[in-house]
């Protein structure tokens, strides 16, 4: 069936080893995602590019021409790879930090609000989380309602909740960390909620036979089972709050951040613009969600608890 | 049961309650509940739920109704006195003074008093146990609407901040029309074909992926960074490449839902053991009777995982969609163009519609799959 294409690895080919593991597969697919996207570029561009030629009266362009013109227009339909690239570096490596046009400047608005909405949501989602392991009402009341705010589209009201906060006098970085926070707190407690009842039974005996308080048993047995499964609801949770501060940023009037800045591209068809923003908030969530791995393993390591 | 865990816990939650149920009534009576010299005497319909709140704490406090004709007193007592304080409420609205908050205290203590009570209740009937597990809940959610509405009246927060649930209850049923209008733009057309074609093709693709075993090691990885990124941005550039009207929506839909359904339907196929692949080699049986006798059924809890994040995913991308331009119809343009127009309560509207459809959604798609895996260990009771 599946494990018919065993590698081979017996063989002296060098990249055996490398193919059998996930790098290689990543590589090749990586690489062919790119193939994609070029071929996509210059077809999805090639329509207005050939209106161009038209309008100039250029018959007879050829083929070579064709590829490279549509790799490099302003404001193509797809942008090509290289194109966002090049925007990216111009925008972050060749403009002051403090420059409206710097990326890095956007990038770092909202990467402030979404730290502090991961904070306050992770905390806010722990305490429930600890509220709902250890009263039997409020796990019969609130987790179905904790279940169900997941259901109310709150980024449908992002912006309502952003103009409402602007006109009570609250504005700037909280309003839009709330809505991370309300994203992010929901992994959290549903996964501290799981991560604090998997001691086995026969462990929390053991702690009543030990005459243990709840306190105690909560310290010592409790957490320590909760701390992986933190991490991995913590992960999702960073994801979350990151495309709450992104969708938050919409309606401030294309102010500052990334989704001002996906709003201003798409107000003004500037398709690069709206790439580059695109990528740069891939590449925060890849190394927001690494960083959280990283935390991930040093504590378990410390923990004793890695494998 | 109940006295060994009375012995374990050091206080006595209901007791505890039952005594600020005591104290607030208390504190209400010796201060002014509206602005304007209104004690709780002057208005009758004020008093009299109150002192029944306060006598039926005391008992509780005594320990004398813990059975559970005392509960279902005490919640008829909560429901009257909300309903109460409510009319009083709007008939001095925004002139709440201290006993009056003493008074909104009093009750959210005993309504909590109420849900501890019957979260404690030991039924043993099945379904009457089913029915009150359903019932603590909706309490729950009927108390905060309670609140919401006592304190938006009694302190006049103005309606452009936060409208009361009346006022959009209101609002709600005076325009239906537009609601539905909204709906369909939004729900029928973009959510539903978009959630269909993208969990459709991601499981087409998870099943051509999983038979070789070089992609599934290279699409996975990718497929869960993929999940974690912020995929709503492309909302603008599709926009732009289908127009404003509902296919765009559904495009961004699509890219949603794939990679979550992609992953999990992999990581699904996955799940059977080797032992049971073997037994199936042994009854010879070729590669797509394994697929839908043994993979499938087994992957099905991962499916149905996908299908249930991707409910309430697929929602949020239609509606977010919208505010990058649509048509004069839809949800996310009705609630961006009314919050420009200060009418918060037809946004609210709108969100509750939304929240009904995402959850009935959502609901529909767990019954399906206490349908389908029945079997699985988390779905025993």
């Amino acid at each position: 069936m599946t494990d018919i294409a065993l590698p081979a690895s017996r063989t002296a080919n060098p990249f055996a080893g490398l193919m059998a593991g996930t790098t290689g597969p990543v590589i090749v697919v990586v690489l062919a995602i790119l193939a994609i996207w070029y071929i996509a570029a210059v077809s999805l561009n090639a329509k207005f590019q050939i209106e161009i030629y038209e309008r100039a009266n250029q018959v007879d362009v050829p083929f070579s021409q064709l590829v490279t013109d549509t790799l490099a227009q302003e404001r193509p339909v797809l942008p090509a790879p290289h194109q966002v690239i090049a925007e990216m570096w111009d925008t972050t490596v060749n403009k002051k930090i403090t420059s409206k046009r710097s990326l890095v400047y956007h990038t770092g608005i909202t990467l402030s609000s979404t730290l502090l909405g991961f904070l306050i949501g992770t905390t806010l989602g722990i305490l429930l989380a600890v509220g709902i392991v250890h009263s039997r009402v409020l796990d019969k009341s609130m987790m179905p309602w904790v279940i169900s705010s997941q259901t109310i589209p709150i980024l449908a009201i992002a912006p309502m909740i952003i103009v409402v906060l602007n006109a009570v006098g609250i504005s700037g970085l909280l309003p839009k960390a709330m809505i991370s926070t309300y994203l992010s707190f929901f992994p959290v407690t549903v996964g501290m909620v799981k991560g604090l009842r998997s001691p086995e039974v026969i462990h929390m005996d053991l702690m009543h036979t030990y005459s243990a308080t709840r306190w105690q048993a909560f310290w010592k047995l409790r957490l320590p089972y909760a701390v992986p499964y933190l991490f991995t609801s913590m992960k999702i949770g960073m994801a979350a709050s990151l495309v709450g501060a992104i969708v938050g940023e919409l309606p401030t009037g294309a102010v500052a951040g990334l989704g001002a800045r996906l709003l201003a591209g798409s107000y003004y068809g500037q398709t690069v613009q709206i790439w580059s923003a695109l990528l740069m908030a891939a590449l925060l969530a890849g190394a927001l969600v690494a960083l959280i791995g990283v935390i991930e393993k040093q504590t378990l390591k410390y923990m004793g608890m890695d494998r | 049961m109940s006295s060994m865990t009375a012995s374990r816990s050091r206080f006595d939650t209901a007791a505890i309650l039952a005594g600020l149920v005591i104290v607030c009534v208390g504190l209400s009576l010796a201060t002014m509940a509206f602005a304007g010299d209104r004690y709780v005497f002057n208005t009758p319909n004020l008093g009299i739920p109150f002192g029944f709140l306060a006598i039926l704490g005391v008992r509780y406090s005594l320990g004398f109704a813990h059975n559970r004709a005392g509960d279902i007193a005490l919640g008829v007592v909560c429901a009257v006195s909300g309903w109460f304080l409510i009319r009083a409420a709007h008939q001095f609205a925004g002139d709440a003074a201290f006993g009056f908050w003493a008074l909104v205290c009093a009750l959210w203590f005993s309504f909590w008093l109420f849900v501890d009570r019957l979260a404690a209740w030991r039924l043993s009937d099945p379904s009457a146990a089913r029915v009150v597990n359903l019932l603590i809940p909706l309490l729950f959610g009927a108390t905060l609407l309670l609140l919401w509405e006592l304190i938006v009246t009694g302190a006049g927060v103005p309606k452009v901040l936060l409208p009361a649930p009346s006022e959009i209850w209101v609002r709600l049923v005076g325009s239906v029309p537009t609601l539905w209008a909204d709906f369909q733009q939004t729900f029928v057309k973009a959510v539903l074909i978009g959630y269909a074609v993208g969990c459709g093709s991601a499981f087409i693709t998870a099943i051509l992926v999983d038979r070789s075993p070089f992609l599934r090691r290279g699409l996975l990885p990718i497929g869960n960074f993929v999940s974690a990124l912020p995929i709503i941005g492309v909302a603008p550039i599709m926009v732009m490449w289908f127009g404003f009207d509902w296919p765009s929506k559904a495009a961004v839909v699509i890219i949603m839902t794939f990679f979550p359904m992609l992953v999990n339907t992999v990581s699904g196929l996955a799940a059977s053991d080797a032992m049971q692949r073997d037994l199936m080699r042994t009854y010879a049986s070729s590669y797509w009777q394994t697929l839908f006798k043994l993979r499938l059924p087994m992957a099905m809890p991962f499916i149905f995982n996908a299908l249930k994040i991707n409910s309430t995913l697929a929602l949020i991308g239609a509606i977010v969609a919208e505010f990058f331009g649509t048509p004069i119809v839809g949800m996310g343009f009705r609630i961006s163009t009314e919050v420009g127009r200060m009418n918060v309560d037809m946004v609210w509207a709108e969100i509750a519609v939304a929240a009904l459809a995402g959850s009935l959604f959502y609901g529909l798609v767990a019954m399906i799959e206490r349908a389908v895996t029945f079997w699985h260990p988390s779905m025993r009771r």
